[in-house]
């Protein structure tokens, strides 16, 4: 039945199709594709209501000036930074990528579903254009955030083009984990909701409202619990490099470097877990939905 | 107007295909399904359910082997659970076989349903360029190609609303232009469509003959014998997960009729033959005004419903009904006939009964399936035969709201004077 090999033509050598999987359809695909899904995401908040993009900036900034007003004005709240409303808006920011991005992540895979069951899709661009828009959005809040720099009277060091070291940890940490949150929410679907809480949680044990370092008297738990949160690191060392060069950095305000790693540890497990998991659930994805 | 109507007879247009270049090659495919009789998708539940977990395996598809040919349209039919769509997602890396391997030659399209990965948010132009991306394309190439996407879709005043605003046959309509535009040389299609106007209709056929004479080549699932006939070169049919034929799409079409016709009233549940089959239905089809048979009517046309029945036992007044069903599962309307007044009022063993309905098409455009029942002694009670999908076929026409497309006349005058 079948013609021998070697007579046909190259261009029809049949090569082995490998299935379903996390990067499936090469890599230019890929990164049009997550592109452009992204761009459009992203379009989408813009231009979806009526007052597009200003929503977006609406959240952080809300909740940083109650919080401003909570932890200046009522509470008086002694954290020895120099600048404390830009200090508490720069980590807003920074926070909400994560939030936003993790948050995204963790049901995109579902909102997807008519695309994952009936097209060949590289699956991860699902979760990870969803980390993508929010990076999109970090680069517009943090212009207004250097508006507030620059009104604060804080002046420009060479240590502001040392950002991207604090970015790139910031992004790996939460790619990991939209990576990790996307496949579980698949198998159980209450994954979304713990994560909800989770990260509502996670927000006061991170140094936003309060640096590591130059808080006095924060209970130990507390310090226990900052000092194992990876987020925590790249927190404080953005502080130093960015608004104050005085304040100690990410290795000082641990207290040397081997209290950094319980948290080096979690960042690392996270990637680990994050890109095994979804690895290992890529290809079943379309039959668990 | 239908599609069948304008068809070359089935086979015609048969190239060699014996020397063509293998591009698709499946060999001992093999997949099943856990089906738990509680599914888990809950952290909370896993966490507080202990001890074992009733599971069952479903084998959808046990060593299916079968290669396709450069420029072949090869068509998969078999009834649903056969395992046929569960093959296409295998074939489109949307499934992960458990056993056996896929080989194939050439660029394939991603899609095997038309429209999937359309944005309602965003516009015509957008959601090209997004699709001509996942197809594979540059994206200056997709974005190059949108005249060409419009053009054939008839869509270009349209190209910057969003698809949302879009009514469902110019989606459609969209949706088919995109595939077409792109190159790829090998198509899996997930049932052929046959929504839009009687015009569109046309094209989409065309279209498909097209593509049936190009050196592309389509894979087709389907339950829709007559587009097998048409348009395939070769057809397999699927049954319960093995490959039952495979050759000339006639006769892997007579043999899914057959199939489904002649499957003996043994299983459970809803979607089974029941009855005491004290009489047997031969055949049954619906066929357009000049005597072809037809899978898709347009709205307002006039179509037969043919069935002939053969009594098995001997047989007192029965009555012949059928029964259409719509898309959401609603009786629609029916019809029903006894043995002529008169004469004997019963059939003998081995005596066959030609049943003919002339219908005005009513309905709505969807997909319909029509029922049929046999009654004894003028009884709803006296079973003998209950067939819950004798046929499906499809309406096509314009929208209309609700079931059926009311048969009226109206007007509009504005009053003068007060």
């Amino acid at each position: 039945m079948s013609a021998p090999a070697g007579t046909e033509p190259a261009a029809y050598e049949l090569r082995e199709i490998e299935g379903p999987s996390a990067l499936g359809g090469g890599s230019r695909r890929f990164f049009d594709l997550l592109w452009l899904i992204s761009v459009t995401e992203f379009k989408k908040t813009f231009y979806g209501t009526a007052l597009g993009y200003v929503w977006s900036l609406f959240r952080p900034l809300l909740l940083f000036s109650v919080l401003l007003v909570v932890f200046t004005q009522i509470i008086k709240f002694e954290t020895g930074a120099e600048h404390y409303a830009v200090l508490l808006l720069f980590n807003i920011v920074l926070f909400t990528f994560f939030q936003e991005a993790t948050g995204g992540a963790v049901t995109s895979v579902l909102a997807q579903e008519g695309i994952v069951r009936k097209t060949q899709f590289p699956r991860l661009v699902i979760p990870l254009s969803s980390v993508l828009v929010a990076l999109f959005s970090l680069g517009l809040n943090l212009v207004i955030v250097l508006i507030f720099i620059l009104g604060a009277g804080i002046t420009p060091t060479w240590t502001w083009l040392l950002f991207p070291l604090i970015l790139l940890p910031l992004l790996i940490l939460t790619a990991a984990l939209a990576l990790l949150l996307s496949a579980l929410n698949v198998r159980f679907r209450d994954v979304a909701i713990i994560w909800t809480v989770f990260a509502t949680a996670l927000f006061y044990v991170t140094p936003i409202l309060y640096p590591l370092s130059t808080t006095p008297g924060l209970p130990k738990v507390v310090k226990d619990l900052l000092l194992v949160n990876p987020l925590t690191p790249i927190l404080t060392q953005a502080r130093t490099w960015i608004l104050e060069p005085s304040a100690p950095g990410a290795v000082a305000a641990a207290g040397g470097w081997t209290h950094l790693l319980p948290a080096a540890a979690i960042f690392v497990l996270v990637c680990v877990a994050g890109v095994w998991v979804f690895r290992r659930e890529a290809p079943r994805i379309a039959e668990l939905l | 107007m239908a599609i069948e109507t304008q068809q070359s007879p089935p086979g015609s247009g048969r190239r060699g295909f014996a020397t063509a270049p293998v591009v698709i090659e499946a060999r001992g495919i093999e997949k099943s399904f856990a089906l738990a009789s509680h599914k888990v998708d809950s952290l909370k539940e896993r966490l507080t359910t202990f001890g074992h977990r009733d599971v069952k395996q479903l084998h959808a598809l046990r060593g299916v082997s079968f290669e396709v040919r450069r420029g072949e349209f090869f068509g998969i039919v078999g009834r649903n659970g056969s395992g046929k769509s569960t093959l296409l997602k295998i074939l489109a890396s949307i499934y992960a076989a458990d056993a056996g391997r896929v080989r194939m030659a050439g660029r394939l399209a991603p899609f095997i349903e038309l429209g999937v990965g359309f944005n309602p948010e965003l516009t015509a132009r957008e959601n090209v360029e997004l699709n001509g991306v996942m197809m594979g394309l540059h994206r200056a190439e997709a974005r190059r190609r949108l005249g060409a996407v419009l053009d054939f879709a008839e869509l270009g005043d349209f190209v910057d609303m969003k698809l949302k605003n879009y009514s469902s046959g110019m989606l459609v309509r969209l949706a088919f232009s995109v595939m077409i535009q792109s190159d790829a040389e090998i198509l899996l299609i997930d049932e052929v469509l046959a929504v839009g106007d009687a015009s569109f209709q046309q094209k989409c056929a065309d279209v498909f003959h097209e593509i049936r004479d190009s050196d592309r080549t389509v894979v087709l699932v389907t339950h829709d014998m007559h587009a097998v006939e048409h348009y395939c070169h070769r057809a397999m049919l699927l049954h319960d997960g093995v490959i039952e034929a495979e050759g000339e799409p006639d006769d892997v079409a007579r043999r899914y009729l057959r199939l489904n016709f002649e499957r003996a009233p043994r299983l459970e549940g809803e979607d089974d033959w029941g009855g005491s089959a004290d009489v047997r239905l031969v055949d049954t089809w619906l066929e357009s005004d000049d005597g072809e048979r037809v899978s898709s009517v347009e709205t307002g046309a006039k179509v037969r419903l043919q069935a002939v029945f053969e009594a098995v036992r001997e047989i007192n007044q029965p009555s012949f009904g059928f029964v259409f069903t719509n898309p959401d599962g609603v009786d629609v309307g029916g019809v029903g006939q006894e043995l002529p007044a008169g004469g004997p009022q019963k059939l003998e063993p081995g005596q066959r009964v030609r049943i003919s309905a002339e219908i005005e098409n009513q309905f709505a455009p969807g997909r319909y399936v029509v029922k049929c029942w046999v009654f004894r002694n003028q009884s709803y009670a006296d079973l003998a035969l209950h067939a819950p999908h004798v046929i499906d076929f499809v309406v096509f026409g314009d929208a209309t709201s609700g079931a059926i497309a009311l048969k009226h006349e109206i007007s509009a005058v504005i009053e003068e004077g007060q």
